[in-house]
C-alpha cells in the first residue's frame, strides 16, 4: 500500500510538473494578448491547474490543492471575461505557479508549507481588488507590473505560440463552437489521455471483480474516471462529461463504502466505457461528439446508484464530487445544465437495472463502423501512436544497436572474402536493416529544442523588468530536433547567452528611442539543421559591441598587443570576449558589451564538439551563432594509426590532410629552434608528433622520414599539424565514455569499438593541443600571426595546381584559390545566352574553357567527362574546364608570370583577371 | 554462530588472493587489448566485453610485484566497481570458497609497500593464508601520481 502511494505521488509529481511547464508561457501569451486573449488558451491553463487541484485533493495534499484551487478560481474569472489578464493578474498567477512547482518538488512535505501570501494575493484579485499596492504580499511582483510591456506588446506581431493556435483555428472552421478554439494539439493530448484512462479503467474493473475490496484499485479507478470527467468538461465535450460524471458518482459510492462493488456495477461501468470510447472515436474523426443520445447510459448508471442508495444520491458524493461540482457551477455556467440531468436520474424508476444495457448491444454494430475509415486509411488512433518510455531503456537499446553495427561491420568484412551469392544477399539485407534500425533508435532520443526554450520567455520578461528594459523574444525552428544529451548540455550556455543579451545587448528604452529604434528590443532564437549539424542563433537588435572598448580592455589586460589590436578585424575583436579573464574585466567596468563568463559558455559548447561565433555591428545588434552536432552518440571520425594502434579523431576538429612524399630528397619540414613547422599555403603550421605526445616508441621527428602524413587540426582558433603513421579511413564511430581511471589523461575524449571488435581511443584534439603546448596562455597571438602571414604572401612557397589545356603548354594555379576539383559529365553541360553553364550545387555555374582562352584549338575530348577546376569569385562558383589536371607541387612563386616546375616552363594563371572577363559577359 | 561469505580466489605470484564473489561479474580468458598510452602504468589496456568497454588492470603491477613471465597468459577477473566494470589481470583463477568471518585477521603492521593499502587482511585457512583484496581501492587508478604533463 505505502509503495503504491509513493508511486502514485511520484506519478502525480511528474504529471503536474509537465502541466506547469507549459503554463508559464501560456500565461505570458495571455498577458500579451490583453483584451483579445484567446479563450482556448485560458481553457488550457485552467485545465492544467484543475488537474493538479483534482489530483492533489484526491491524494490529500491540501496545501497544494488549496493553492491550485485559488489559482483556478482566478482563471475562471479570466475565462468568463470578468477579469482582464493584466500584469498584476498574470504575475500573481505566475508566482502561484512557481510556488506550486516548489511544492511539487517536495511533494511529501508539501502539506505543512506556507502558501498564505499567494492565496491572499489570489483572493485579493478574486475580491475585485486590482490595485497593486500589495508589496508585502508578493514583493517581486509589485515591481514588475510597472514596466510590464502590456501596451507595447499589443502592437507587436504575434508570438509563435499565438500563431500556431491561430492557424489551427483556420484549419478546422467547421467544428462546434467550444471545440473550435481549442488547439489541435491539446485535443490530441486529451484523446490520448482519455484512451489511456479508459483502458486503465477497464483493466482496473476486471481486477476489481477479482478483489472487490481493494482500496488501491478503487481509488485508481475513481481517479481515472475523474480525469476523464474533468478534461472533457473543460474541452466542452458535454456528453462525455455527463457519462463520466455519472460513472464517477457510482464509483464514489463504492469508494466511500456505501455499498460494495459487485458484478452489476462492473457491468454498468464497462458498458459506459464502450460508450465513452465511441464518443472519443467520434471526436477524433469529426471533432464533435456525434449526434447520438447517450442519456440512457447516464440514466442507467444513475439508476444503479439510486438502487444501491435508495435515500438520495446527494450524500454519496460527499468528498470529491461536491467540490468539483460547486466550482464547476461557478466558473462554467453552461455545465450547470449537467447537474440537474444527473440528479434527475434517480427519480426515474429502476426498471432498466436488470435489462441488458442497450448501449452495450448497439456498440458492436456502431463502433467498428466509426473506427473503420481511420483504420482503413492506415492511421493509428491517437492513443496507439505514443507511449512513454524510460530513457535508460532507450540508452540500453542504443548500446545494443551499437553492438549490432559492429557485428554487421565484421560480417561485411568476412563477406568480402567469401564468394557466395546467397550470403551476399543476406549480408546486404542485414546491412540495410541495421542502418535503418540505428537511425530509428537515434530518432527516439531526439527532442525538439523548444523543450529548452520554453523557459526563456519568462526569463526574458523578468530580466527585462529588472533592468528596466523592454524586450520580447521570438523563436524560430522550435521543432528542430537534437539528441537528448546535447539538449541537456546546451541548456546552461543558452540560458547564459539569453540572459547576457537582455542584460547587456538590449539598450534602455530611452536610448533606443534616441537612435530611432522601436522601444521594445527583440531577441530572436533561431534553430535549424545545416550540413549534419544544428545551428542555433541568438540574434538581438541591441547596441552591439563596442569594438574599440573591447580592444582597449584586451590590451589593458595583456591579452593582445597594441599592434595586433590595430590589425584585428571587428569579427576577431568580437570573439575576444570569449577569452577567459576578459569577461570579468567587462563586468567590473560595466561597459556596454557582454561577457560574464562567456569563456565558460564557449568551453561548454566546445565540450560537446560545437563552436561559437559572434558577429556584431555597433549600434545594430549582435548575432551569436552556435554550431553543434546532432548527436554525441555517433560521430564521423578519421581513423589513423600510430605505432600499430588505431586512434579516432572527430571530424569536427579536422581541417585537411597533407601527405609529404620524398622527404629524403626534398625535406619540406623546417625547424624553428627545434620545433618542427611546415609551410601550409604560406603559413607556418606547427607540427606535433602523435607518437611523441603519446610517449610511444620512435617518437620525435628526425627530419629523415621518407614520407609524412599530417592531419591538420583546429583547436580554438589555432591550427596544428598532427603527424601520424598512417591515415586509414573515415568512419562513423559509436562514442563510448572513457573509464574513470583515465580522467587525468587529457589526450583522450572517449573510446569506440572498431569493425573488428577491437577498442580504439578517441583523441581529444583540445587536450592534445594543450599538452603539446600548441595553445598557450596568449591565445591572441594566433590571430595576429595568421594575419601577419596573410599580409605578405608573396615570395613564399605556394602549392600550385598544374594543368594542361590541350597542347604541351602547362599552366599553374595557386591551390589556395581553388575550391574543388570536379569531373563533370559532358551531358550535364547546358548552353545559356552567354555560353556554357552547368547546374552545380543548386546554382548555375558558368564554364570557361582554358583552351579557348589560351587560343588553343578547341580540344576534342574522347571521354564523357570534363575536368573542371571550381573556384569562387565574388561569392559565385566559376568553372574552368581543363584538359588534364597534372599535379600539385610546391614551389617558390615570384612575381613573374612564368616559373619553371619539373623542368617545364609553366604559366601562372591570374584567376581574377580571367574571371573578370567571364563575369563581364554575364 | 559466525557469518560466512563466498570468495572468489585467484593466484598472484604464488600467493592466494580473493575478492568477494558478489562483486565478480565474470571470469574470462585473456582478451585482445588496446593499450592506452599515457595512462597509469598498471593499466594494461581496454577490452571490448560484448560492447562494454572494460579497463584491464595488471594486478601484479598494481601490487608492486614483478611482471608475469612472457610465456604465461594472465586471466581476467571482471569485477563491478564504482568506476564501472574493471578487469583484474591475475595469474590463475582458483575456486570459489566459503569462509567464516571468524578466521579473518587484519594485515600485520610489518606489511608495507604499495600492497599494504590494497590488502584488507587475511583469512587463515587450514593450508594457506588467503589475502582479501580491496577491490574498490585497487581499481582506483588515476594518473595523478605517475607520469603527467
Amino acid at each position: 500500500m505505502s509503495n503504491d502511494d509513493a508511486e502514485l505521488l511520484q506519478e502525480f509529481a511528474v504529471e503536474s510538473q509537465e502541466h506547469l511547464a507549459d503554463i508559464e508561457n501560456q500565461l505570458l501569451t495571455l498577458e500579451s494578448q490583453g483584451e483579445n486573449m484567446d479563450v482556448a488558451l485560458v481553457n488550457t491553463v485552467f485545465r492544467a491547474i484543475h488537474s493538479i487541484k483534482g489530483a492533489a485533493g484526491f491524494m490529500g495534499l491540501d496545501t497544494l490543492g488549496g493553492l491550485a484551487h485559488r489559482a483556478e478560481e482566478v482563471l475562471g474569472l479570466l475565462r468568463s471575461k470578468d477579469l482582464r489578464p493584466t500584469s498584476l493578474v498574470i504575475n500573481t498567477l505566475l508566482r502561484a505557479a512557481d510556488r506550486l512547482k516548489e511544492l511539487i518538488d517536495e511533494v511529501e512535505n508539501s502539506n505543512g508549507q506556507d502558501v498564505a501570501s499567494h492565496i491572499e494575493a489570489l483572493e485579493k484579485i478574486l475580491s475585485g481588488d486590482l490595485s497593486d499596492d500589495s508589496p508585502s504580499v508578493v514583493p517581486a511582483v509589485a515591481a514588475a507590473p510597472v514596466q510590464a510591456p502590456t501596451p507595447a506588446s499589443e502592437t507587436t506581431p504575434s508570438t509563435p505560440a499565438e500563431s500556431t493556435i491561430a492557424t489551427s483555428i483556420v484549419d478546422e472552421p467547421t467544428v462546434a463552437a467550444d471545440v473550435a478554439t481549442e488547439s489541435q494539439t491539446s485535443q490530441r493530448e486529451f484523446l490520448i489521455e482519455c484512451f489511456d484512462n479508459l483502458e486503465q479503467i477497464e483493466r482496473d474493473l476486471l481486477l476489481l471483480e477479482k478483489t472487490p475490496a481493494s482500496e488501491t484499485i478503487i481509488n485508481a479507478l475513481f481517479r481515472s474516471v475523474h480525469s476523464i470527467k474533468g478534461a472533457s468538461g473543460y474541452l466542452g465535450f458535454k456528453k462525455l462529461e455527463q457519462i463520466a460524471h455519472a460513472a464517477e458518482s457510482l464509483m464514489s459510492g463504492v469508494r466511500d463504502q456505501l455499498f460494495p462493488f459487485d458484478a452489476q456495477i462492473s457491468e454498468a461501468l464497462l458498458g459506459s466505457l464502450d460508450v465513452q470510447r465511441k464518443i472519443l472515436h467520434a471526436i477524433e474523426a469529426t471533432n464533435s461528439e456525434g449526434q447520438e443520445d447517450h442519456q440512457f447510459t447516464i440514466d442507467f448508471l444513475g439508476a444503479i446508484l439510486s438502487v444501491k442508495v435508495p435515500k438520495s444520491p446527494a450524500p454519496v458524493k460527499n468528498t470529491k464530487a461536491p467540490k468539483a461540482e460547486t466550482k464547476k457551477a461557478a466558473v462554467v455556467p453552461p455545465q450547470s445544465a449537467v447537474v440537474p440531468a444527473v440528479s434527475a436520474a434517480p427519480a426515474q424508476p429502476t426498471a432498466p437495472a436488470k435489462t441488458p444495457s442497450p448501449s452495450n448491444s448497439t456498440d458492436p454494430a456502431n463502433d467498428p463502423k466509426k473506427a473503420d475509415p481511420k483504420q482503413a486509411a492506415g492511421e493509428a488512433s491517437a492513443a496507439d501512436s505514443t507511449i512513454r518510455v524510460d530513457v535508460s531503456l532507450l540508452d540500453k537499446l542504443m548500446t545494443r544497436v551499437g553492438e549490432l553495427v559492429l557485428a554487421r561491420n565484421q560480417i561485411l568484412q568476412f563477406n568480402s572474402t567469401i564468394e557466395d551469392a546467397g550470403l551476399q544477399n543476406a549480408v546486404q539485407r542485414l546491412n540495410l536493416i541495421t542502418s535503418e534500425l540505428q537511425e530509428g533508435v537515434m530518432k527516439t532520443r531526439m527532442q525538439p529544442i523548444g523543450n529548452v526554450w520554453t523557459k526563456f520567455p519568462r526569463l526574458v520578461r523578468d530580466l527585462a523588468a529588472m533592468c528596466e528594459k523592454q524586450c520580447r523574444i521570438e523563436m524560430e525552428g522550435k521543432e528542430t530536433e537534437l539528441d537528448k544529451t546535447i539538449i541537456e548540455a546546451i541548456k546552461d550556455p543558452l540560458t547564459h547567452l539569453v540572459r547576457n543579451t537582455v542584460d547587456h545587448g538590449i539598450e534602455k528604452p530611452e536610448v533606443r528611442q534616441q537612435v530611432g529604434k522601436p522601444i521594445e528590443g527583440c531577441l530572436t532564437l533561431r534553430a535549424y539543421h545545416e550540413g549534419g549539424q544544428v545551428i542555433i542563433e541568438i540574434v538581438d537588435d541591441g547596441g552591439g559591441l563596442n569594438f574599440e572598448r573591447i580592444k582597449s580592455k584586451a590590451i589593458e589586460k595583456g591579452l593582445i598587443g597594441a599592434e595586433e589590436a590595430a590589425r584585428m578585424l571587428d569579427r576577431e575583436v568580437g570573439n575576444l570576449i570569449f577569452l577567459p579573464g576578459f569577461s570579468t574585466a567587462e563586468k567590473v567596468s560595466s561597459v556596454s558589451g557582454r561577457g560574464v563568463g562567456m569563456d565558460v559558455v564557449r568551453t561548454n559548447i566546445e565540450k560537446i564538439g560545437g563552436t561559437v561565433d559572434l558577429q556584431s555591428q555597433t549600434g545594430k545588434g549582435t548575432t551569436i551563432k552556435i554550431k553543434i552536432p546532432l548527436t554525441l552518440a555517433i560521430v564521423p571520425a578519421l581513423i589513423i594509426t600510430a605505432d600499430g594502434d588505431r586512434y579516432a579523431i572527430p571530424q569536427v576538429n579536422l581541417l585537411e590532410l597533407v601527405r609529404l612524399e620524398d622527404q629524403a630528397h626534398k625535406p619540406s619540414i623546417e625547424w624553428i629552434h627545434g620545433a618542427p613547422v611546415y609551410r601550409l599555403r604560406g603559413q607556418l603550421l606547427p607540427l606535433v608528433s602523435l607518437r611523441e605526445q603519446l610517449g610511444l616508441q620512435g617518437s620525435g621527428l628526425t627530419g629523415h622520414e621518407e614520407c609524412l602524413n599530417i592531419v591538420v587540426l583546429k583547436a580554438d582558433d589555432r591550427q596544428f599539424g598532427l603527424i601520424v603513421d598512417r591515415i586509414n579511413d573515415s568512419e562513423e564511430i559509436v562514442v563510448k565514455p572513457l573509464g574513470k581511471q583515465f580522467k587525468n589523461v587529457p589526450v583522450y575524449s572517449g573510446t569506440t569499438i572498431m569493425g573488428d571488435g577491437r577498442v580504439a581511443l578517441i583523441l581529444d584534439v583540445m587536450g592534445l593541443a594543450h599538452s603539446a603546448k600548441v595553445i598557450s596562455g596568449s591565445k591572441g597571438r594566433a590571430a595576429a600571426e595568421s594575419s601577419e602571414h596573410a599580409a605578405n604572401p608573396s615570395d613564399t612557397r605556394q602549392s600550385l595546381l598544374i594543368l594542361s589545356a590541350g597542347d604541351d603548354r602547362r599552366f599553374a594555379l595557386p591551390l589556395s584559390q581553388v575550391t574543388r576539383l570536379e569531373k563533370l559529365a559532358i551531358k550535364s553541360i547546358e548552353h545559356s545566352r552567354n555560353g556554357e553553364v552547368v547546374q552545380y550545387r543548386g546554382e548555375i555555374m558558368p564554364l570557361t574553357r582554358l583552351s579557348n582562352m589560351m587560343g588553343i584549338g578547341s580540344s576534342c575530348l574522347d571521354s564523357d567527362t570534363l575536368d573542371v577546376v571550381v573556384y569562387t569569385q565574388d561569392d559565385r562558383s566559376m568553372g574552368l574546364v581543363v584538359e588534364q589536371i597534372l599535379d600539385i607541387v610546391e614551389s617558390e612563386v615570384s612575381n613573374s608570370s612564368s616559373i619553371v616546375i619539373h623542368e617545364h616552363v609553366t604559366d601562372l594563371l591570374d584567376l581574377s583577371a580571367m574571371a573578370g572577363s567571364v563575369q563581364s559577359s554575364y | 554462530m559466525t557469518n560466512t561469505k563466498q570468495l572468489c580466489t585467484f593466484q598472484l605470484a604464488n600467493q592466494s588472493f580473493a575478492v568477494d564473489a558478489l562483486t565478480v561479474q565474470e571470469l574470462i580468458r585473456l582478451q585482445p587489448m588496446t593499450r592506452v598510452p599515457m595512462a597509469h602504468e598498471s593499466v594494461r589496456g581496454l577490452i571490448n566485453l560484448r560492447g562494454q568497454i572494460v579497463t584491464a588492470i595488471d594486478l601484479r603491477t598494481r601490487l608492486g610485484l614483478e611482471k608475469l613471465a612472457e610465456d604465461r597468459q594472465p586471466m581476467n577477473v571482471v569485477v563491478r566497481s564504482d568506476e564501472g566494470a574493471v578487469s583484474l589481470l591475475v595469474d590463475q583463477i582458483g575456486d570459489v570458497i566459503e569462509v567464516e568471518d571468524g578466521c579473518f585477521e587484519a594485515p600485520p603492521d610489518t606489511l608495507n609497500g604499495s600492497a599494504r593499502e590494497f590488502i584488507r587482511g587475511a583469512y587463515k585457512l587450514a593450508d594457506r593464508l588467503l589475502l582479501l583484496l580491496d577491490c574498490e581501492l585497487a581499481v582506483q587508478v588515476s594518473n595523478d601520481t605517475s607520469k603527467s604533463n
